[in-house]
């Protein structure tokens, strides 16, 4: 690697654009420009210095800008597709035949078309990941191959600089030397009182303030990157817990992937607000949309089952405390969260049935059969009962005569039964199901009327453990501050020497926020009278300053 | 005289005072070539005067809305919007505090006026709060969220006076097409404010039967005269227009017929000024615009991104990530509105690397700017009305 | 010179591979998560205790020593309904063999199991997990799933899906302690 020897004698690395000691253009092209690029204080950028392997043309790649804005692009572009259509998270289908004919259905051959490229599971496809994957490699490369020459540059920066760097800064004053002597020192002071930090040798004075929020970038990135970390955990075993369970009042469960806990429904209350009792302000608002849901949530009771009992033994459970999930409310124990997020109302619990003689109408009775635990005989005194023969709590229908059930959850509950009554003491058979009443062994006298039902709700609970979160958190609010340091504050700087021929050159320079440094360059002309100085940059001022001074 | 209507009452004062603020501006702007006679001062000193009290008018309708309502006015798409154009005028404010540029305010002002007037086309009425929005988060988030957005939206406002000034506008080019694209757009949206209106003062209604995606027999009313119908509908009030298409099952014909009543109302309305001016909307501008300090546009559009970039990811992606997390169990669900935030917040992170790394400055910058309040605006419309998700309240 | 190099070089490399490596890790990962069994070939079985339907305690840990054919069911299940007769068949063949059947009923009615074992004439011990904990601990998730458990308490297979009877005799064979 070939080092750049400056006029002034120092050593620069190959690719530096500015002396790193006095501040000389270094390559003729830094030379042609008017204003010269103060990015990164004119020191090689590392990816520039070595690119012979592949190893290092790889690390020039990922320390590109150009390079990490374009993939920032794509994966905007990507994250937009994917919001066409809705995701296959919130498709109501579960079994991969049932989602792809659910696309189909619903949003036709594009539906199609966009399942089968794979575009309805966007966000978890391995090319996305991928992108971010890249994304995240980037902000590391690029990161440690800036923020160290700039370190290092920032470091050891002189106070004198050439004339041809004092010329080349955006802000640049060139003139009459009016106090003399007197110029540094006041110059120095009202840097001082300014906030500046001021360094004078040499016949130079540089005023520096603000140096750390050329850091921020580089926290914010460290912030990004471990917030990224912290969601590549959640690819760990033992990390990451999503699980749902759907439980009916009354019931107690095992809470899935949690060990050793169970939780029992009390009850679950749906709130809507009424009109009459809400506030009248929400009239209107009511009568607009119909029923507007106030709060719901599960009062559950939370059991542990103690250290030496297994699995399935529920006689010994202990309780661990009481509360109501609500949404926004989620019961928290143990690093586990459970939060409220469905629910299902009325689902059967009970039904109430009348034995009646189909002729006469009369009702012999009554039975209840309590669906989750139904009973084998009801006695309905009076010499009659009924046997229940079988039951199928989700009825779907007959295969070769027998009636089937399609899942243990009593949607449509179906009965066989035989009802023994003091007039047809050999039993009549009946299948009874909802708006269905079959008789197979002929015509019967007597049958099972349908009163009424009790119901109970079932509410959805989310089972959650993240023991990335905190990271993620961190991550967060690194990024937070390093975004912040790099934003609301700027680096500013203001260099002042008296030139070999008795004149006095000012420079000033910021990475942001030229209005402010300007300000403080004013001040500091003005208490140390030194000469004017030029925006090199805004050529609609200079234009107007050239009109004045020829007009004048 | 309730609090709500006193709210309503407040709100419309603060609307009158922009209206003012922007005559003000517009002759304090339209004055000799500097900005400096004390005449322009004066005017400039009144319109800013005007629109601080019609900026208090505005957080009083915000305050006794929060008193009334007992929550937080951003619970809605009316009550998101309107306090979005409000901190937009917040933001507006400050930077004239910062740069005393009343051409801002020129250009800036309308804008919030326009997304105030698109606010109160959509249901007024105070809503109680559904159980995911019980909860603090709600101001904390939304308000965050808007505060970031209203300053981002000050860029664009830069950036559209950048380029009004210096888009060379007797040459055909891309550039110009596209700037009065972005003119046309504001019309466009002053269409959807006058189709509305003028339907609504009618008191227009039509209802219809139809068959979902779902293949669910459901009902609409529309407020709108029905261009398009619903899949396989039936119109059940008599006397009113007959679509003239129908839509499958998938399209919402009622959303479709609005946005197809508001392009109609917004290209006559936009034709209308076109022959009225004889000239392109940015070439009636353009005078007005050069009075500007291009530089000083670059610099407070940079600025206004610098400001608002750290306020709007800590409001629309932190707080909204922690807010997630406590109601739905996830901080992220890649739902559509989460997305398109992410998608605002790549592209403004997009914007600063290609400035501060690439030296995008002036008018690749200006364009990217208003780009960027595209964004924020699809998020706010598209998404909310038409995308729908977990997070469409509207 | 050439030394620095060289650093560098190690350093560079290092610092990609490891990322390459971490990241190409993540996407796998993900991608086969829901694959992945918490349960798996040779972990030792949970044990368990739950109640048959004529009251009767059944505990994993009885049975060490034998194989255990743990097969998990339900009444609305066809393939389970199907295997069965089979099942029972071969569970009077092996039970004096060493190897033992239990069948764990997730979570239905008494009434439903007790008509279906009559239904059925079904002899292995049949047994109910009325809260899922036992289904829960063994991450159970579509029925039939059989757990094949060996002499020495571990898991030697999971089967899911329906089994032929020349399945269940191999499988009953596989367990049977030495």
């Amino acid at each position: 690697m070939n080092k750049i020897i400056c006029a002034c004698g120092h050593e620069n690395p190959e690719g530096t654009v500015l002396c790193g000691n006095c501040g000389r253009p270094l390559t003729e092209e830094a030379e042609n420009l008017k204003l010269v690029d103060m990015r990164y204080e004119g020191s090689a950028r590392r990816s520039q210095t070595y690119n012979k392997s592949i190893v290092d043309k790889i690390w020039n790649f990922f320390s590109s800008v150009r390079v990490g804005v374009w993939l920032i692009v794509i994966i905007l572009v990507a994250a937009a597709i994917g919001t066409i259509l809705p995701q296959v998270l919130y498709v109501p289908a579960t079994v991969e035949a049932d989602i792809a004919a659910y696309y189909e259905r619903v949003y036709g051959t594009f539906g199609k078309i966009y399942y089968e490229l794979g575009l309805s599971d966007l966000y978890g496809s391995w090319w996305f990941q991928t992108l971010i994957g890249m994304l995240g490699i980037s902000l590391i490369v690029a990161s440690l191959d800036r923020v160290i020459p700039l370190y290092k540059s920032l470091k050891k920066q002189r106070t004198r600089r050439h004339e041809s760097f004092m010329k080349r800064q955006r802000l640049f004053a060139i003139g009459e030397n009016k106090l003399g002597e007197e110029t540094l020192t006041r110059s120095e002071q009202k840097l001082t009182e300014l906030g500046y930090h001021v360094k004078r040798e040499d016949g130079a004075v540089l005023g520096e303030r603000g140096r750390f929020s050329r850091w921020g970038p580089y926290i914010n990135h460290l912030g990004l990157i471990i917030f990224l970390f912290g969601v590549m955990l959640r690819a760990l075993p033992g990390f990451y817990v999503d699980e749902t369970m759907w439980i009916r009042e009354g019931e107690t469960r095992a809470i899935p992937e949690t060990p050793g806990f169970y939780l029992e429904s009390k009850e679950f209350i749906l709130e809507t607000y009424d009109k009459d009792q809400a506030d009248d302000v929400f009239d209107e608002a009511i009568d607009r949309v119909g029923t507007i849901a106030s709060n719901y949530q599960t009062d559950v009771v939370l059991y542990k089952k103690p250290e030496d009992a297994l699995p399935g033994q529920t006689d010994k459970l202990e309780e661990v405390k009481k509360d109501s999930i609500q949404v926004n409310e989620p019961l928290k124990f143990d690093g586990f969260a459970v939060y409220q997020m469905d629910f299902r109302l009325d689902e059967l619990r009970t039904m109430h049935f009348d034995l009646s003689n189909k002729a006469s109408g009369e009702s012999l009775g009554e039975l209840s059969i309590d669906l989750v635990e139904p009973e084998t005989h009801y006695d309905l005194g009076n010499g009659a009962e009924v046997e229940l023969l079988r039951y199928y709590p989700d009825f779907s229908g007959f295969e070769d005569g027998e009636p089937q059930t399609k899942s243990p959850v009593p949607n449509n509950p179906a009965f066989l039964v035989k009802m023994t009554t003091p007039e047809t003491p050999e039993g009549e058979t009946s299948f009874v199901a909802i708006k269905q009443t079959v008789e197979p062994f002929g015509e019967n006298e007597f049958k099972l009327e349908f009163k009424n039902v009790d119901t109970r709700d079932v509410s959805g609970l989310t089972i959650r453990k993240d023991k990335t979160l905190w990271i993620l958190a961190l991550g967060g609010l690194i990024f937070m501050i390093g975004v912040a340091q790099g934003s609301y504050w700027n680096h500013r700087r203001i260099w002042i020497h008296e030139t070999k021929d008795g004149r006095l050159a000012v420079a000033a320079h910021t990475n942001k926020n030229w209005l402010n440094v300007k300000k403080d360059l004013d001040a500091v002309t003005e208490a140390a009278s030194l000469p004017p100085y030029d925006d090199q940059q805004d050529l609609e001022a200079l234009e107007e300053k050239k009109d004045g001074e020829k007009s004048s | 005289m309730t609090l709500v209507s006193i709210s309503g009452n407040l709100l419309f004062i603060a609307f009158v005072c922009y209206l003012v603020a922007t005559l003000f501006f517009g002759g304090a702007v339209k004055g000799s070539k500097t900005e400096t006679t004390n005449f322009e001062k004066r005017w400039g000193r009144i319109g800013i005067v005007v629109t601080i009290i019609g900026f208090i008018s505005n957080l009083g309708y915000f305050v006794t809305r929060w008193i009334a309502a007992g929550h937080a006015p951003v619970s809605n798409l009316f009550e998101f919007t309107t306090a979005f154009g409000m901190m937009i005028v917040g933001a507006f404010i400050l930077i004239y505090f910062l740069y005393k540029t009343p051409l801002l305010g020129l250009f800036a002002l309308p804008i919030a006026i326009i997304i105030i007037g698109f606010a109160s086309m959509f249901p007024r009425d105070i809503n109680p709060l559904i159980p995911a929005l019980k909860s603090y988060w709600l101001y904390i988030h939304v308000i965050t969220a808007a505060l970031g957005e209203s300053i981002l939206a000050m860029s664009a406002v830069a950036g559209l006076i950048y380029l009004t000034k210096n888009i060379d506008l007797t040459k055909k080019s891309k550039q110009r097409f596209w700037l009065e694209a972005v003119m046309f757009t504001l019309v466009l949206t002053l269409g959807f404010v006058a189709a509305s209106s003028t339907f609504k003062f009618m008191d227009y209604e039509a209802s219809f039967n139809y068959i979902d995606k779902e293949q669910k027999a459901e009902e609409i009313t529309y407020d709108m005269p029905p261009i398009f119908g619903m899949n396989e509908y039936e119109a059940l009030t008599p006397g009113t227009m007959e679509p003239l298409a129908e839509t499958p099952p998938i399209v919402n014909a009622k959303k479709l017929t609005t946005v197809t009543w508001s392009l109609i109302f917004g290209i006559v309305l936009y034709g209308l000024i076109r022959l009225i001016i004889r000239k392109p909307i940015s070439a009636l501008l353009q005078p007005l615009a050069k009075k500007a300090n291009s530089q000083l546009m670059d610099e407070i559009g940079y600025r206004a991104v610098l400001i608002g970039f750290p306020v709007f990811t800590l409001g629309a992606l932190i707080f909204a990530m922690i807010w997630a997390q406590e109601a739905w169990s996830r901080f992220w669900g890649w739902d559509p509105k989460e997305v398109w935030a992410l998608i605002t917040w790549l592209f403004y992170a997009a914007f600063l690397h290609l400035r501060l790394s690439k030296g995008w400055q002036g008018e690749k910058s200006a364009w990217l700017a208003v780009i960027g309040f595209i964004i924020i605006m699809f998020n706010l419309i598209a998404v909310n009305l038409i995308i729908a998700g977990l997070h469409s309240y509207a | 010179m050439a030394r620095t190099k060289q650093k560098r070089l190690i350093i560079r490399t290092s610092i990609l591979v490891v990322l390459v490596a971490a990241i190409v890790y993540t996407i796998y990962t993900s991608a086969t998560k829901e694959k992945i069994e918490v349960l798996g070939i040779g972990d030792e079985a949970p044990n368990f205790k739950l109640v048959d339907l004529d009251g009767e305690e059944h505990r994993l840990s009885d049975y060490k020593g034998q194989g255990v054919f743990l097969n998990f069911w339900g009444t609305w299940c066809k393939p389970c309904a199907k295997e069965m007769p089979a099942m029972d068949r071969q569970y009077e063949v092996f039970k004096d063999q060493g190897v033992q059947t239990l069948a764990v009923n997730i979570a239905q009615s008494d009434f439903e199991v007790q008509r279906f074992t009559d239904q059925y004439g079904l002899d292995f011990p049949v047994v109910i997990d009325k809260t899922k904990s036992v289904m829960e601990a063994y991450n159970i998730n579509p029925l039939p799933t059989t757990m094949l458990i060996n002499s020495e308490g571990k898991i030697e297979k999971i089967i899911t899906g329906e089994m032929t009877e020349q399945d269940i005799a191999s499988f009953m064979e596989l367990i049977k302690p030495e």
